[in-house]
């Protein structure tokens, strides 16, 4: 396959971006994206021009590095798959491909299509855990906890934190996010005992990193490689709610 | 010179770790305040380590290259992780899983090691259930388990395909309260370049923003490494793009001894490889053993209709399949170990019946289970790893058999340490698959995950007190003194010199070169032509390297091929001693595969009577050669006798 690709370039986060033209030739079906963008980088290296900086790593769609927004899809044109998955017989000899990096307030560029999503940490160190120490625990068997909840939670606990739902909401919202963390441990026994702290904690802090509100649109949902469910985020606001009736 | 000490504990097996966590010294809170502790890697060992110590009131400094710590490679382990709980009561114990271990290791691990990770292996389970980790249960509301490789009972707790990412979440999420109480602070996106020792301790580390790319100075009282294995070394592996060997591999030049290189594991069912463009491999969990079964045709004439695509593996009949793990080993079957599985599956491909076009691919089929337990079934267990064959394959694994080929996974390899996880340079400790302790020739499956969050947990939180216990008149280290100013120059000077090149060839396509000699040559099966071989292209494709890289761009910004050029200096030596290990040990076990050594049935034959023994090596400069240290192995508890998996 021969492609023609349209590639946001920005030097740093100071910087302005813009778009450059490159072209790969003889691509095979069978190659990732992720791949097609190595071998754009070599043939750029060779030519002695900057390879684009992209991030990624397991290359097998769970460690939430690789970001690319593709022909304006978070991780590109197929269904439930980070961009590490997508392969090339997704798209036709003769494309032209658009690459941008995740575009949101809250997730800055650092350079070419690499982004700080830093801002999911703070959320996460704000609540997203049990408040227990190593050691001193009760056997693991001691509290029965239903199929279905733990099913449900595994459901939530799926997320990778790719931000795919923040870059691809028109508010820039970390709700799917938040919601995925607060669910998955508000169906555990374990996770009930903070669970008002934690969606107060984890809302506050979301707001504060200028992630933007939710208006449920459900497209955090359509573009989530994991197909985490926008049911979690009516899990969280009757989270946050009673909590805050609380209160 | 160091001399080898391993610290084991006298006294019988099952009470050397109580006896000894008895007799350690400790720490007191108001002392571990004045205590700074340097972590390196956010995987299961270093979360769980620098989590744990940041509850216990040191001062904790974690690093990791990725934008997060949950990116760590951790996260990518799908099938479980093992525990001797007995919930299925079919006689497990802790004696049985240290057994397993041993057996599966190919006696080539230390007892009491692989003892005391048996004897913690339950607490690990009932920390991660309190800590909120969904592990699958049954619908009375307790953990359900599945079997692995190498091991007669079901003792495998696991989270869906993805049980590594739920541990590390939990991980994770216990360094995250760490960080937002202050007692653990995170640098992500930091690479460890150099470590720093002073008076002959470890002292701190020397490491380079991958964003601005500036090189930093940080001093500490014990540096911790869990920085992972190697693997990538090979090029193609089932590591992540960005896991690598250097911060171990710094470590061994100033000091550390690096112990059994060239054990690397490879494990059975990956997707074959698609072509020269492709740039890491793909595992299907062990879990799928459970399951599905392995095989290739009988006919040869099957085998070319295969390749030619005038059959389907569905036309192919019953009494035409050879299950050859099924008739090679009976008791075990397809759940044999990794290492023994991988050479069945190359010894029926080398024989003329690999089923794809390249002739390097077996069968894993789930018609059976599927006709036994339906469509729905499987989905339930496995339904994300079949979703991943689809999108990389396109072929629907419900419907035609996986294609799978061994590839590299793990390296059992690493840097040595004593019984309290003390590498050679006092102060520096080495946790999870940095170490090489216990795992012997061949790690089991299940058992990474476990022995990541044993020495993090419930390991060294204990041994690094004891110590520490003798570091609290030390006061804060020093960042700016000369051995400091030493290693930051050392660092620069390396980054300054892979600029000055400007060859003609980039990292990528010298990398592809090394995986190349070492897949050939110190790859499933090795010999001493092999190995030599080996150790001659290294060395010139080393020159080659330092001659004729290109990294383009500068230091001072966020640079790609800087990092990874950095990280393949060191797999070009690192590559040299894992073939010169293997060409030392002339024998065959586990996954060292030496075809001059196999029984008539073509299994790997041991000389215990020559080398029970760990094979640890000292670097000893640029132009000299590593010096080999021997630690023997002392079998009290197990009989040494060549595994059997048949009956």
């Amino acid at each position: 396959m021969n492609l023609k690709l349209k590639i946001w370039r920005q030097k740093d986060a100071k910087s302005k971006g813009g778009f450059e033209t490159y072209h790969v030739e003889n691509i095979s079906p069978d190659t990732s994206f992720l791949e097609m963008l190595d071998i754009l980088n070599n043939n750029l290296i060779h030519e002695g021009k900057e390879p684009v900086v992209f991030d990624h790593d397991c290359r097998e769609g769970i460690c939430g590095m690789c970001s690319l927004h593709i022909n304006g899809h978070a991780h590109g044109p197929d269904e439930d798959i980070t961009t590490c998955q997508l392969h090339m017989r997704k798209f036709h000899d003769g494309d032209t491909i658009t690459i941008e990096p995740w575009r949101s307030a809250a997730f800055p560029v650092i350079k070419d299509l690499a982004v700080d999503r830093s801002a999911f940490d703070k959320i996460l160190q704000a609540g997203g855990f049990i408040s227990v120490n190593t050691g001193g625990v009760p056997d693991a068997n001691a509290i029965p906890i239903p199929k279905k909840d733990a099913d449900e939670s595994m459901d939530a606990a799926a997320c990778i934190g790719c931000g795919a739902c923040v870059a691809t909401c028109k508010n820039g919202s970390a709700m799917l996010f938040v919601a995925a963390r607060v669910s998955s441990l508000a169906k555990l026994p374990q996770g009930r005992v903070e669970g008002a702290r934690r969606a107060k904690a984890m809302v506050a802090k979301m707001d504060e990193l200028g992630f933007g509100n939710c208006t449920n649109t459900g497209a955090c949902e359509a573009e989530c490689p994991k197909g985490i469910s926008i049911s979690h985020i009516a899990r969280l606001n009757r989270e946050f709610l009673s909590a805050k009736l609380k209160d | 010179m160091a001399t080898l000490d391993s610290k084991i504990p006298a006294g019988p097996l099952a009470e050397k770790w109580s006896k000894h966590k008895a007799e350690i010294k400790v720490v007191s809170p108001a002392n571990k305040r004045k205590l700074d502790i340097i972590v390196i890697g956010t995987g299961l060992g270093g979360a769980s380590a620098a989590a744990s110590l940041g509850e216990l009131g040191y001062n904790v400094k974690v690093f990791c290259i990725s934008d997060s710590p949950r990116r760590a490679h951790s996260i990518a382990a799908q099938g479980g992780i093992n525990a001797a709980k007995n919930y299925q009561n079919d006689n497990d114990s802790v004696f049985r899983l240290f057994y397993d271990t041993i057996k599966g290791g190919d006696y080539r691990a230390r007892e009491a090691n692989v003892y005391r990770l048996a004897e913690v292996s339950n607490s690990i389970i009932d920390q991660c259930v309190a800590q909120g980790v969904p592990f699958a249960r049954e619908y009375g509301g307790l953990l359900d388990n599945r079997s692995f490789g190498g091991a007669q009972v079901s003792r495998t707790f696991y989270a869906r395909g993805q049980t590594g990412q739920q541990l590390l979440l939990g991980a994770y999420a216990a360094l995250n309260r760490q960080i937002a109480k202050g007692s653990v602070k995170s640098f992500p996106r930091h690479e460890m370049l150099e470590l720093v020792i002073v008076d002959g301790k470890a002292r701190g580390i020397i490491t380079r923003n991958l964003v601005t790319g500036q090189i930093e100075r940080f001093g500490a009282h014990a540096v911790v490494l869990a920085s992972g294995g190697y693997g990538n070394t090979f090029f193609l592996s089932t590591n992540a793009m960005n896991s690598n060997g250097s911060a171990a591999w710094q470590c061994y030049k100033k000091g550390a001894f690096f112990a059994n290189p060239c054990f690397t594991q490879i494990h059975p069912t990956c997707i074959p490889v698609h072509g020269d463009q492709q740039s890491k491999l793909t595992l299907m969990s062990e879990s799928l053993r459970n399951d599905g079964r392995i095989w290739v045709p009988k006919k040869k004439e099957d085998v070319e209709a295969l390749r030619a695509k005038k059959k389907k593996p569905s036309d192919i009949a019953e009494e035409d399949r050879d299950y050859y793990l099924e008739r090679r080993y009976p008791a075990f079957g397809n759940l044999v170990p990794r290492d023994v599985a991988s050479r069945a599956a190359k010894e029926r491909c080398d024989a003329g019946f690999g089923v794809n076009e390249t002739g390097l691919a077996v069968f894993l089929d789930f018609k059976t289970a599927i006709e036994r337990l339906g469509e729905d079934v499987i989905r339930q267990r496995y339904g994300n790893l079949f979703q991943m064959y689809e999108k990389i394959t396109d072929v629907n694994p419900y419907h035609e058999p996986m294609m799978i080929y061994p590839a590299v996974h793990y390296t059992m390899g690493g840097i040595w340490v004593d019984y309290n996880l003390m590498t050679t340079i006092p102060g520096l400790y080495a946790i999870g698959e940095a170490n090489f302790s216990d795992h012997g020739a061949n790690r089991l499956g299940a058992s990474a995950l476990m022995q990541g969050l044993a020495d993090g947990y419930f390991v060294l939180p204990y041994t690094i007190g004891d110590y520490l216990s003798h570091e609290i008149q030390s006061p804060k280290v020093d960042t700016t003194t000369k051995e400091f100013d030493e290693a930051e120059k050392s660092a620069k000077a390396r980054i300054e010199k892979l600029f000055s090149i400007q060859g003609k060839q980039t990292v990528d396509e010298i990398h592809k070169k090394l995986g190349h000699i070492m897949w050939e040559n110190v790859g499933m099966a090795r010999t001493k032509e092999s190995l030599e071989k080996a150790i001659t292209e290294i060395q010139k494709l080393r020159k080659e390297f330092w001659a004729d890289v290109k990294v383009p761009g500068t230091a001072n910004e966020f640079n790609q091929e800087l990092e990874k050029a950095l990280r393949l200096a060191d797999f070009l030596e690192l590559g040299e001693l894992m073939a010169l290990d293997g060409l030392n040990r002339n024998e065959s076990c586990g996954g060292h595969f030496r075809v001059e050594y196999q029984t008539p049935e073509g299994e790997a034959l041991r000389d215990d009577e020559h080398y029970a023994y760990a094979a640890v090596w000292e670097y000893t400069g640029k132009d000299s050669a590593p010096v080999l240290h021997k630690e023997e192995l002392k079998f009290e508890a197990v009989h040494l006798a060549q595994r059997n998996y048949k009956d």
